[in-house]
């Protein structure tokens, strides 16, 4: 990026696609950490206000889209005018998915409040701290082009693995104790779902990120610790069959 | 194939192999080639090789060379008087710059087209039939006739032609001229067409048509084509060569060259940061 396009128009169109992306993840990484606050506060009518402000980010999104399309068809960018556009329009995407988790999160926190609070609100908060991170180092990777910085949020997502797998051990145990807390914590375990979720889009965004700097995926496997899809309560104890 | 045809100076072509065998085979080969025009040089030290059967485009803001070196390949450089080319320009691993080197049999081996078409002030019949004819290639009325469509057809101007053959070549629409001059071009049966800015003169239908076409031609000739567009050589070739300011800057694999090229300079060139 150290040199100016001849026609200035495209770099202008450059910079819209920046901001956009810019203003997009801004309001995604808000409406995240507001629906985890909502969450741990039992605060509906903040969740209700996530609810409806993603009608924000889906509006951005399909700005990127005709943006993008139109940059496309007008100025037929190459190499990495070309990947700028091409990863813009991933990314938006992917931002408008965590969105969507969001959202969700905000939704479950509606019903989670209809009946008394569980337990695990330190490790969802924990998560959503280093989730809201994540989102928030990624958006500055793209903007900077810094792959190393990139590299550095693919990393971070092992914890959210370790962190979630722990909090559906930990949730799994809550409803054994007391089966009046199943309808709450099957929530929970879905808003955990999605905030892990959330991790692997700021990864995927990391990857992009890296993408439009190199050319090319990053081929080496990232660090995974996502065990609780083989994770199972030891009933051992309880009944031998 | 008849008797006449089969004289040193037109060797059939074997079929183009398989699109997936790779490497090809190299055509040209040249090094270290520099081209003075007087006191001036205008190209320096240019190592590049042209693969059989592939189209390699050269891209590059203008004087930056890309003519020079398409004019010393098949010695159109030597009607410029002032004009000095050194290093080594081998086709077929025969250098065509040696004293043996009939100039004329070259250039019926390596054909050329140019920016603006230039058809004969004949008839379309006897711009295709002029080269065959005075090379010996064909002699009957039958094996003219037979080349001439043979040719037209190869060219993509056969079906828009063939009722108004004794017409005038120059009453053509540009698009129809320029194929004319191609069909011109391979009725000698070259083995390497070299295009100079073949499509520059041409609206966006005669392009594509010509565009077309280069791509079938691909599998009888190799073909070296000068562009100022970018999309062009993308769209045509399969590797590319950047020069600037007399240097082969880089060249590589066309999909590379336009996506992620090693060098900051061709960077800057196809996205338009410079020129």
């Amino acid at each position: 990026m150290v040199t100016e396009h001849i026609v200035t128009k495209f770099d202008e169109d450059l910079n819209q696609l920046d901001n956009l992306i810019a203003e997009m993840g801004g309001h995604a990484e808000h409406q995240f950490a507001d629906s985890i606050k909502g969450l741990i506060r039992r605060d509906t009518e903040l969740a209700e206000k996530v609810i409806l402000n993603d009608k924000r980010i889906d509006a951005i999104e399909v700005a990127v889209d005709q943006h993008t399309i139109s940059m496309l068809a007008l100025r037929q960018p190459m190499a990495d005018d070309l990947r700028v556009v091409i990863t813009a329009l991933r990314i938006a995407s992917i931002i408008e998915r965590i969105g969507d988790y969001s959202k969700n999160i905000s939704k479950r926190t509606v019903a989670i409040t209809q009946s008394a609070p569980v337990g695990p609100a330190r490790t969802i908060s924990r998560m959503g701290d280093v989730v809201q991170g994540m989102i928030n180092t990624v958006l500055d990777a793209y903007l900077q082009r810094n792959a190393d910085l990139a590299e550095d949020v693919r990393q971070r997502d092992e914890e959210v693995d370790a962190l979630h797998t722990s909090l559906f051990r930990e949730l799994l145990t809550y409803m054994m104790e007391d089966p009046r807390s199943i309808s709450a914590c099957t929530h929970l375990l879905f808003v955990a779902k999605n905030i892990e979720r959330i991790g692997d889009h700021a990864t995927n965004i990391a990857e992009n990120v890296y993408f439009l700097v190199h050319g090319k995926m990053p081929d080496e496997t990232r660090p995974k610790d996502d065990q609780s899809s083989y994770t199972m309560i030891d009933d051992s104890d309880k009944n031998n069959n | 194939m008849t008797e006449a045809t089969t004289n040193s100076m037109t060797t059939v072509m074997p079929p183009a192999p398989d699109a997936t065998t790779e490497p090809r085979r190299v055509k040209y080969s040249t090094k270290n080639v520099d081209v003075f025009y007087g006191a001036k040089q205008a190209l320096f030290d240019v190592s590049l090789d042209i693969h059989e059967y592939e189209v390699t485009a050269l891209i590059g803001p203008s004087g930056c060379g890309k003519s020079t070196y398409l004019r010393s390949l098949n010695r159109m450089n030597d009607t410029i008087d002032i004009c000095r080319v050194t290093g080594s320009i081998e086709l077929d691993g025969i250098d065509v710059y040696s004293d043996e080197i009939d100039v004329v049999h070259l250039r019926a081996r390596v054909g050329m087209v140019f920016q603006k078409p230039n058809p004969f002030p004949k008839t379309i019949f006897e711009n295709v039939a002029y080269g065959p004819r005075i090379h010996g290639i064909a002699t009957s009325k039958s094996e003219i006739d037979a080349i001439v469509e043979d040719s037209l057809t190869k060219a993509g101007l056969w079906k828009e032609v063939k009722d108004r053959l004794d017409e005038a070549g120059t009453g053509l629409s540009g698009g129809q001229q320029q194929r004319l001059c191609i069909a011109r071009a391979i009725a000698v049966q070259p083995e390497v067409i070299l295009m100079d800015e073949p499509c520059s003169a041409l609206d966006p239908i005669a392009t594509a048509r010509i565009e077309e076409l280069i791509d079938e031609l691909r599998n009888n000739f190799s073909i070296v084509i000068v562009t100022h567009s970018m999309q062009q050589a993308a769209r045509v070739s399969q590797r590319t060569a950047f020069f600037h300011l007399g240097d082969l800057v880089e060249v590589g694999e066309t999909g590379k060259i336009f996506t992620t090229p090693d060098d900051q300079k061709t960077q800057d060139y196809i996205t338009g940061r410079f020129g």
